[in-house]
């Protein structure tokens, strides 16, 4: 066992945990926050993607104590003061999601897309969502979706455009 | 996932001095952790490098260091790279998907070998070195077989130099991934380098990366798409190739041709 604090969504959080214990599920068992999800647990769906330090990643790839001390964002953290972040009110007004078990992980990695090429096209949206896979197939409205969020997201880009 | 026990080595001494029996080297962790999951292989130790310092993409003028630790995706970003030598760059930006490229990095792949991997079609295309904590290992000696290299117990990677091309766009991949995992079904890297024409391939063969002596004199000759067909193939090597559920040795080798043509395409003259 070993002592491990994590920071996730800015509150720190400790346990004594097994070295084998995964990242999703320290999330999920021990900061109780069942956001995030575990779908195909072979690093393919992307239904897991929290971000580390920023940075998306698949949070049933990893362990948790090789991330301890490091800071972590999950789909609980985006929302400011119960006003949905640009990208979840994008997911919500394009419809992009149908059953809704990928759409914490797509939502995750939409952001870190949308953060980084503000104005991706949409086979660049596609190949950036790569990672996440989307059973119901809704891709469609997905991408449209990633598009609106990532205009919100940078309100350069809006203003450009208008 | 069996009982572990996890070590953060301070540096690469620390790393060296606590592997001992069933012990892994943890960098990065996409093959690793997945690997654990399934059972493949169990661990008593692991020893992660995260804090070796282990980063850093230098030029070295008649090559481009990278450190072991670097991610897929700081290569695939890296300016130095992209100027220099834009086919690695393109090679390590199209490895797995945005949140593997996070986190993988490039010792981690270059020390598993993967049959189907992407870097090692780069190492033996670029003739990189493999720097390790003991020796220099050319990449041509490295790879020695199915999840196999030349790595000794105890070897840690701590960077590999590849030997930049006669000019920046003179080198050139093309990988048809894997629909799922985005591996090379087969990938082909071409490069026109001092010594001549390199041509390594990645994903066709069960015990992996493989140079092709026939493709590597034809363009050697000429460096043209026009320059390699079936016969320069030598499609009696066919026997060698991997087939499975997903393609047939037949198509394997037809992708061989068709990834060759595609890397030279992807070459330019700058």
């Amino acid at each position: 066992m070993t002592a491990v604090t994590l920071t996730i969504n800015n509150k720190p959080v400790s346990a004594d945990i097994a070295d084998n214990m995964l990242l999703v599920d320290f999330i999920r068992e021990i900061a109780g926050l069942t956001g995030t999800h575990i779908g195909c647990d072979t690093s393919q769906c992307g239904s897991c993607v929290i971000h580390l330090n920023g940075a998306s990643v698949k949070s049933c790839s990893m362990l948790a104590v090789m991330v301890a001390g490091d800071e972590i964002t999950t789909i609980e953290g985006i929302a400011n003061a119960g006003n949905l972040h640009p990208m979840q009110q994008a997911f919500q007004d394009h419809h992009g999601l149908q059953c809704g078990f990928c759409t914490p992980g797509m939502v995750m990695s939409a952001i870190e897309l949308a953060t980084r090429n503000p104005n991706a096209s949409e086979p660049e949206i596609r190949a950036g969502l790569s990672g996440n896979i989307c059973r119901c197939t809704g891709y469609h409205n997905i991408v449209k979706a990633v598009q609106a969020g990532a205009k919100h997201l940078n309100p350069a880009t809006d203003a450009k455009d208008a | 996932m069996r009982e572990t026990r996890y070590l953060r080595a301070r540096d690469v001494a620390d790393a060296a001095a606590n592997i001992g029996q069933n012990c892994k080297l943890l960098a990065g962790g996409l093959a690793l952790v997945p690997q654990m999951k399934q059972r493949v292989t169990s661990p008593k130790v692991i020893v992660d490098l995260i804090d070796c310092k282990l980063s850093g993409i230098e030029d070295m003028g008649a090559s481009i260091k990278i450190g072991a630790m670097c991610t897929h995706d700081e290569v695939g970003n890296s300016s130095i790279i992209k100027t220099q030598i834009p086919a690695l760059a393109t090679l390590a930006a199209k490895i797995g998907d945005p949140q593997v490229r996070n986190r993988a990095t490039l010792g981690g792949s270059l020390a598993h070998n993967d049959p189907a991997g992407c870097y090692p079609a780069a190492a033996i295309g670029l003739g990189a070195v493999i720097h390790t904590n003991k020796r220099d290992i050319a990449a041509d000696d490295f790879f020695t077989g199915t999840f196999e290299t030349a790595l000794d117990q105890g070897e840690i990677i701590i960077a590999a130099s590849f030997a930049k091309p006669i000019s920046s766009g003179s080198a050139g991949y093309a990988k048809c991934p894997h629909p799922a995992s985005r591996n090379a079904m087969v990938a082909v890297f071409v490069a026109r380098m001092q010594s001549g024409v390199r041509v390594a391939i990645t994903g066709a063969k069960q015990t992996g990366v493989f140079r092709h002596a026939g493709l590597e004199a034809a363009l050697g000759a000429s460096f043209t798409s026009d320059a390699v067909n079936e016969q320069t193939l030598q499609m009696s090597d066919k026997e060698g190739l991997l087939s499975d559920l997903y393609a047939s040795r037949e198509f394997r080798a037809h992708l061989m041709l068709e990834m060759t043509h595609r890397a030279i395409a992807a070459t330019t003259n700058d």
